[in-house]
């Protein structure tokens, strides 16, 4: 360390009020109301009469610098160059004028960017890295929210649904995202534990640290063929691919079985009803790349049927309470399977403890 | 493009239809780094083959700190030599995800200059991720990122970085200034954040209201949710021009209420605020006309985690009222006290959610010194199997109380 003793640690993030436009500092704990003038448009008014003008617009969240710059052009010429992004990775633009609205959400659109996401509508997938830089991914991440947020896109820029609709997307049970509390779960799954390569294990990786690495303890020492080397006990496995990331003669990945579930109903916001989890509609869709059209359709339909049917403000698992989840399965046509019915820890929660039934 | 490195028919596919491409995205770089190029080349095969070519492959960082570095290797790196390594730098965001032209413009000439040119803004949990470098690239990014102000976040078993919901910068209903104290927090646990020191991960997340934009609830050990205590603040002059405008102040409203305590009657709305629980929904319909109270602060909640290990869980309140302006202090003291328990008894890999799964609630509220309430929990236990404290029977000893704390793994099911 001391031969570098102008090298900075710990220094911690920027602070924010460097990075606010001027009406926001000035009334800064002081706005009064919001209101909503058009789909991606959203006015906030100050007790001391101020407007900002936010102008939000959907990205990949995968960006190249060269967007990112854009971006920054963007706002210099209709935001003073004040710009922040949202938690579902959605861009937004700051104006103080609203006379540069029109003209930036031309900007954006012909740039490839949708205007929109506010109020009740679609906003941005939240997603994880999948095959761009994960090597526990059951499944693609970008590649499945593009191709479902090209179905889906006239909810994003418009707001027609009966409340918000979030979706969110993780590529293993790992979940590096937030998608347990959305409205509509897609999330990648492995089917079958680790295959374990007994010629090469020993050599390339330390038995006991493989041991250890296990969260639910499903691996043993073994020797086969003579050979020391571990296995898996198929049945405590829960594919998180721990053992994967400290010894590549674990593979956990694995074309044929690897796939996607479909949950639905979760929230986080506590309006109305308390925060809930998303509960499992698929148990399993299998890859299929580039575009995923089962997947799509499946989220398509699931949207669908929940905007024709629910009541305004209800939310997809609000809806569900109401009509009860026989008639989820019948209204979406999805079959109900005997994986629907938990049997992981306290699995009886979940089961029917009353006679309160709907026909 | 006739002159791409590799062909990618596949991946070329999700260049079409209206959403943004990441394809674009990469290709745009492409044009520039043959890391980007690898990049494209290798997840084309990840297309043909269904699988990630990535594996993990040891732990890279920058000096002196144990995260905020994911290091990622090709297993393909005789086809990709470009990506042979691709670790990712989890840059620490400004609160709020605010930024000028600027200092975006002077993040991507850094990133230009070392890395891939490919960034997400942001990562799940907050941090700025700049996508894909090679090994000895992150050092010169790393003193880069300082001289411009910024320094790396967490990854691993330490106080991850911190988030915070855009509150009092641009919204009415924040009740306590989220930016400022994921600020604070993140700043005074700079040593936390770097350095593993936990059994796992630990997160907070500061909401400003029960909307709970940045997820708390379900991602954070220790998710700050911005409450108030008194009455809603009511506009009835608003609250006509609402039912003028056409809302069904009834149905819309009063029904919706999921505490049924409130009251139209066409003409005044009335509001029980004491059965009121503060789910917002009455607000989020009339922005105008209904504000949160103004005795404001935060519900403290615990213990959000993901499926891994033992099923997922949403946080449940440890104390339900702070006020707005003693909460750096009130977390600071009691964090120190949960941060001390759960590195002491906490399990390798278990979350604090999990640790009070495993002892129990009472067990961990005994040790971090709070008293029960009953705003914890939805109901009392309805199971006959009370374990009674030494203190609490007739021939109970010191000694019993004492094995009562530090046995922590009575099952409470
Ligand atoms: C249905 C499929 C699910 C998906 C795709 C999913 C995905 C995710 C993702 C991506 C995260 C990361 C959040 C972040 O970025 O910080 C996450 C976190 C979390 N999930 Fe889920 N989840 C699912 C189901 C569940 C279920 C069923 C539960 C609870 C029963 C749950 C509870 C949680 C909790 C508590 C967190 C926060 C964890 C933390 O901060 O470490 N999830 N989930
Ligand atoms: C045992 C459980 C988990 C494992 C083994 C795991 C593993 C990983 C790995 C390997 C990555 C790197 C992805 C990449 O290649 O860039 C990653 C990224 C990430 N993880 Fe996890 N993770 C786990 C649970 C979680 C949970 C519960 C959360 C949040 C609540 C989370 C949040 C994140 C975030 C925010 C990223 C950054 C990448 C992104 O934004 O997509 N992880 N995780
Ligand atoms: S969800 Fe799983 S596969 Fe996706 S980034 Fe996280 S650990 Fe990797
Ligand atoms: S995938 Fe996870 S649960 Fe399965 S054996 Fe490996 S470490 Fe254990
Ligand atoms: S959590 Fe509440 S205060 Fe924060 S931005 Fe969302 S609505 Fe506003
Ligand atoms: S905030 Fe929710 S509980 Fe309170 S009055 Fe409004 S709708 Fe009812």
């Amino acid at each position: 360390m001391g031969t570098q003793t102008d090298r900075l640690t710990d220094i911690g993030p920027p602070h924010y009020e460097k990075f606010l436009h001027p009406v926001i500092k000035k009334n800064y704990g002081k706005w009064k109301y919001h209101e909503n003038p058009a789909p991606g448009v959203l006015c906030h008014v100050s007790e001391t009469g101020d407007r900002i003008y936010t102008v939000r617009a959907g990205s990949p969240r995968l960006l190249s610098i060269q967007t990112v710059r854009l971006f920054a052009d963007l706002a210099d010429k209709y935001s003073g160059g004040y710009l922040r992004f949202t938690s579902r990775n959605n861009v937004e633009f700051l104006l103080d004028n609203p006379d540069n609205i029109a003209p930036l959400k031309k900007a954006l659109t012909d740039a490839g960017f949708p205007v929109g996401g506010t109020g009740n509508a679609i906003s941005n997938i939240v997603h994880t890295q999948g095959w761009v830089h994960c090597h526990s991914s059951a499944t693609d991440a970008s590649g499945i929210v593009k191709s479902v947020m090209d179905a889906l896109c006239d909810h994003f820029t418009e707001q027609k649904l009966p409340a918000k609709l979030r979706i969110a997307l993780a590529c293993c049970l790992n979940m590096c995202g937030a998608v347990h509390c959305s409205d509509i779960a897609i999330l990648g799954i492995h089917r079958r534990a680790p295959k374990v390569r007994h010629d090469t294990l020993n050599k390339v990786c330390e038995i006991p640290t493989v041991i250890a690495s296990c969260p639910t303890g499903a691996i043993r020492s073994a020797t086969v063929d003579g050979k020391p080397s571990v296995e898996v006990i198929e049945e405590q496995c829960m594919y998180c691919g721990n053992c994967y990331t400290v010894c590549p003669a674990m593979p956990l990945n694995d074309p044929e079985n690897d796939g996607l579930s479909i949950w639905v109903g979760g929230k986080v916001s506590n309006a109305r009803s308390a925060p809930s989890f998303s509960k499992l509609a698929i148990p399993f869709i299998p890859n299929n790349p580039p575009r995923w059209p089962e997947v799509v359709d499946a989220v398509v339909n699931i949207v669908d049927i929940y905007a024709r049917n629910a009541r305004k403000f209800e939310r997809m698992g609000e809806w569900i309470d109401r009509i009860g989840w026989p008639k989820f399965f019948e209204l979406t046509g999805i079959e109900f399977t005997r994986y629907h019915i938990d049997d992981f820890k306290n699995a009886g929660l979940t089961y029917a403890r009353s006679a309160h039934l709907r026909f | 493009m006739a002159d791409q490195k590799y062909p990618t028919p596949l991946l070329d596919e999700l260049e079409k239809g209206p959403w943004p491409s990441f394809v674009k995205e990469i290709k745009a770089a492409a044009k520039a780094k043959p890391t980007a190029e690898d990049l494209l080349g290798q997840l084309e095969l990840s297309y043909e083959e269904k699988i990630s070519h990535w594996k993990h492959g040891g732990i890279v960082g920058v000096m002196g700190y144990g995260g905020g570095v994911i290091g990622r290797y090709s297993d393909v790196p005789e086809k990709f030599p470009n990506v042979s390594h691709f670790h990712t730098l989890r840059v620490n965001h400004p609160s709020g995800w605010f930024y000028t032209s600027d200092v975006l413009r002077k993040l991507c000439d850094i990133w230009e200059a070392h890395g891939s040119d490919l960034t997400n803004f942001h990562g799940s949990t907050g941090d700025i991720i700049l996508l894909g470098t090679k090994t000895d690239e992150l050092e010169p990014t790393f003193n880069d990122l300082t001289k411009l102000g910024f320094d790396l976040g967490g990854s691993g078993s330490v106080m991850r970085t911190p988030s915070a919901c855009v509150g009092q910068a641009r919204c009415e209903w924040a009740c306590y200034d989220t930016m400022a104290l994921c600020n604070d927090l993140t700043h005074l646990y700079q040593d936390e954040l770097h350095r593993p020191a936990f059994p796992y991960k630990f997160k907070f997340k500061c909401s400003g209201c029960p909307n709970d934009c940045v997820a708390s609830i379900a991602r954070a050990d220790l998710s700050i949710i911005g409450t108030w205590k008194d009455d809603i603040q009511q506009d009835d002059a608003a609250v006509s021009e609402y039912a003028a405008a056409g809302l069904d102040i009834q149905k819309d409203v009063c029904d919706r209420c999921p505490t049924k305590c409130m009251d139209w009657d066409g003409k005044k709305l009335s509001i029980n605020n004491r059965e009121c629980v503060r789910c917002m929904h009455c607000i989020n319909v009339m922005p105008k006309a209904l504000r949160p109270g103004k005795e404001k602060g935060a519900t403290l909640l615990i213990g959000a985690k993901a499926p891994i290990l033992q099923g997922a869980l949403l946080s449940s309140v440890l104390i339900p009222f702070v006020p707005a302006d003693e909460l750096l202090e009130t977390l600071k003291e009691l964090v120190s006290r949960i941060w001390d328990f759960w590195g002491e008894y906490g399990n390798n890999r278990e979350r604090v959610g999990e640790l009070i799964q495993r002892i129990g609630m009472s067990a961990f509220l005994d040790a971090i010194g709070l008293d029960p309430v009953p705003e914890m929990i939805s109901a009392p236990r309805d199971n006959p199997y009370i374990f009674f404290q030494g203190e609490d029977v007739a021939e109970g000893t010191a000694e019993d109380e004492e094995v009562q704390n530090e046995a922590t793994v009575k099952e409470t099911k």
